[in-house]
């Protein structure tokens, strides 16, 4: 970026109180205003990919959990679903409307907990406190159907590993009544509080065609007025039976101007959204079987036998996930394994939107798109002044040779 | 008056404000996080930050300016004791009052600010400057409704002839409300409504708290100042929430209860001591805690606009009440 006249650099992050991740944005600041912005991601790649090509894939499901600690159950359902499709795995119904169930439980609480984030982004922590409070009767009852209040470990190759008892019927509908009752307040403290709306209206603007030509995905591009939602363009699971509807500030009055203000109707209407979808697979809900392979061993040895490629998707609470799986027959792990976050696809929605603001508006911005970075990181080397990107053979000599200077204690 | 008498009374001033303040912060944390649903620090939370920070090793960037960095929280601490120092406390008249007036608190009030925004500016980070930037434009935001306000209850008083007009122990013994009539008191309701705006700016206090924004700009003034410094800068802002709270109380609200409940001698003192922490704690109550806990932060061109427009305003239709109340008065 060229440096200008009157302007002056602004380093934000890898490690930053705004940012609850790494990730370094240099801003280029004119007073207040900032004219430009450098985003360089790679500060925490995990190699979670690499990792799941040398484990059986009962294993990979677990590392796939883990990718992200709020979506914890969206790329576990693309990981499915693309080993499904390669190895050709029959799934119940049932099974089907409890991935729903879970998934819907899931967008609400991640909503939930980037409101409160966006909140406190603005400092307003009063709100983020009292959103937070309330996000607990979602875990609860997480809890209480899959026994983890993050990390479900409910999915698996061929169905589901929990049922939903029609015991706990009565205390999943407990919950959608308090979130009824909530859901008109939450939108009332958000969208009709005048500090809020000052903060937030023409904040972070992105223009449909922005966000179309950046491939934006979930509530960012939603906000902008794209209905755009896995759910709706490519039913899976049970949604096609369910017919879900992408949200769009229109369904809040609204003309899209894709500004922060937009992003925070979209996000709390979808929470009202599922609420709706978890009633009704409740309802609609068949009976049989959860799972086509009772017997984990059973399963393995299917999946080692299994030879093709597939596509998993899923419409995580902040956008499209997807991941793609190579199985070869004779192999236990996967070939191939490559996840794309939607953050990965949100994030040079940045750019425009940091455009023509002013340094205040920068945390709420960043929250904007919810970044979950450890998902989507790639890495990233710098040595010296240069940065250069690596071929994979490279990263594993050298981490072979410090392996080695490690075990012979020249460290 | 003796020169060791004074000495004396300030230095009691000195540590009672510095404890009184360090209580308050603890309340007003206590207080927002009930707000909140949420526990709280305990009531002895400020005192163990202060005691830990003064502990802790204090570290000057190498980009700074040195001697300004460690210059700026003395002055800071020091400018904020001294302004307790000229207003009346309870049932006390201000110990300097012989040597400063009205128009002298308002520049003390400026100088932690500047201090601050001096030390920000002089520690070479980034961040820090953009924290001395908007420091200062509040400040010069924020100064014109506090004069106007001053001034209007001044020139109130001065038409009254009960003695030197610009002295707040003049003010603070000629309660105002009794003083004028209906559309007087209408005037000086706005401008104690202006100044209760005014306090939580100069506290830097949320929604003002901008200078210092932790999400935005990691704490702003105050990022590179640690150990020794910062707790300098943690007691000035507690010292000058009292200040702040005792300036609005000297000006609008400076009765006592001992004369009206007839105790006398050391008894009704320290009952009017009692009375006035009470109602200085009302003051950053009504005007810090609760607003700090109801709103968003706001961005500096906001802050600017809403004092120049508004709230001026609001405080020279004050102003132009108590000049009508003056004419129909006489």
């Amino acid at each position: 970026m060229a440096e200008a006249e009157n302007t002056f650099r602004i380093p934000i992050g890898p490690i930053h109180p705004a940012l609850k991740e790494p990730v370094r944005l240099s801003f280029q600041v004119e007073g207040e205003r900032i004219v430009g912005v450098d985003i360089r991601t790679g500060f925490a790649h995990r190699g979670i990919e690499y990792m799941g090509m040398r484990r059986n894939l009962i294993q990979v499901l677990y590392l796939a959990e883990r990718i992200c600690g709020i979506c914890s159950v969206a790329h576990p359902i693309a990981l499915t679903q693309a080993v499904e499709q390669a190895a050709g795995i029959e799934v119940p119904p049932r099974s089907q409307y409890i991935r729903v169930i879970i998934s819907e439980l899931e967008r609400i609480h991640s909503h939930l907990l980037w409101a409160g984030v966006a909140a406190h982004e603005l400092g307003f922590d009063t709100l983020l406190h009292l959103t937070w409070k309330v996000r607990e009767k979602v875990l609860d009852i997480l809890e209480e159907l899959t026994g983890n209040r993050i990390d479900y470990a409910i999915p698996i190759y061929g169905g589901v590993r929990r049922d939903i008892a029609p015991d706990q019927y009565p205390k999943v509908q407990g919950t959608i009544r308090y979130y009824r009752g909530l859901l008109d307040e939450l939108l009332d403290t958000f969208l009709r509080d005048p500090s809020v709306e000052a903060r937030t209206r023409g904040v972070g603007v992105l223009e449909p065609e922005e966000a179309d030509a950046l491939c934006a995905v979930g509530p960012t591009a939603r906000a902008s007025g794209l209905a755009k939602d896995v759910r709706q363009d490519r039913p899976y699971l049970a949604y096609g039976e369910l017919g879900v509807k992408a949200i769009t500030p229109r369904d809040w009055g609204l003309v899209p101007r894709g500004d922060v203000y937009d992003k925070i109707v979209v996000r709390l209407l979808e929470v009202g959204q599922s609420l709706g979808l978890i009633e009704r697979a409740l309802l609609e809900m068949p009976d049989g079987e959860i799972t086509s392979f009772p017997k984990i061993p059973a399963l393995l040895a299917h999946l080692k036998k299994a030879q093709g490629e597939g596509l998993g998707w899923h419409e995580a609470p902040r956008g499209e996930v997807i991941h793609y799986v190579r199985l070869e027959a004779g192999v236990e792990e996967p070939v191939v394994w490559k996840v794309k976050a939607p953050t990965y696809s949100n994030l040079m929605s940045w750019k425009p939107m940091f455009e023509g603001q002013e340094i205040a508006d920068i945390p709420i911005i960043a929250a904007s798109i919810d970044p979950c970075i450890c998902c989507m990181d790639r890495v990233h080397i710098v040595r010296g002044e240069d940065e250069t990107g690596m071929a994979m053979e490279e990263l594993l000599r050298l981490s072979r040779a410090k392996t080695q200077r490690i075990l012979t204690g020249n460290g | 008056m003796s020169g060791w008498h004074l000495v004396w009374q300030a230095a009691a001033v000195m540590v009672g404000s510095g404890v009184v303040g360090l209580v308050y912060k603890g309340l007003d944390r206590k207080l927002a996080a009930r707000m909140q649903a949420r526990v709280g620090p305990p009531l002895r939370q400020p005192f163990l930050d202060l005691g830990k920070l003064l502990m802790k090793e204090t570290v000057v960037p190498r980009d700074a300016v040195g001697w300004l960095f460690r210059a700026m929280p003395f002055l800071a601490a020091v400018a904020s004791f001294t302004t307790l120092l000229y207003l009346p406390l309870g049932p006390f008249p201000p110990i300097l009052r012989g040597y400063g007036d009205a128009v002298l608190v308002l520049y003390l009030l400026a100088v932690p600010a500047l201090a601050m925004a001096l030390g920000g500016f002089a520690s070479g980070s980034p961040l820090a400057t953009v924290g001395g930037q908007r420091e200062i434009v509040m400040l010069m935001s924020y100064e014109f409704p506090l004069a106007v306000a001053l001034v209007g209850v001044v020139w109130r008083l001065r038409a009254l002839e009960v003695g030197p007009a610009f002295s707040l122990a003049t003010i603070s013994a000629n309660p105002l409300w009794t003083a004028v009539g209906p559309l007087g008191v209408f005037g000086l309701a706005i401008l104690l409504g202006c100044l209760l705006v005014v306090t939580p700016a100069e506290l830097s206090k949320i929604p003002f708290d901008i200078p210092e924004a932790e999400t935005e700009i990691a704490g702003g003034l105050m990022v590179e100042y640690s150990g020794t410094y910062l707790a300098l800068f943690y007691l000035a802002d507690a010292v000058k929430t009292v200040a702040m709270a005792a300036l609005v109380v000297a000006l609008f609200i400076p009765y006592g209860i001992a004369a009206p409940l007839g105790v006398k001698g050391v008894g009704g003192q320290v009952l009017d001591v009692a009375f006035f922490l009470v109602k200085a704690f009302v003051v950053m109550f009504a005007a810090a805690t609760t607003v700090r806990v109801a709103m968003a932060r706001f961005k500096v061109d906001q802050v600017v606009r809403g004092f120049w427009l508004q709230i001026t305003a609001g405080a020279v239709v004050g102003l132009v009440l108590l000049v009508l109340d003056k004419a129909v008065m006489g």
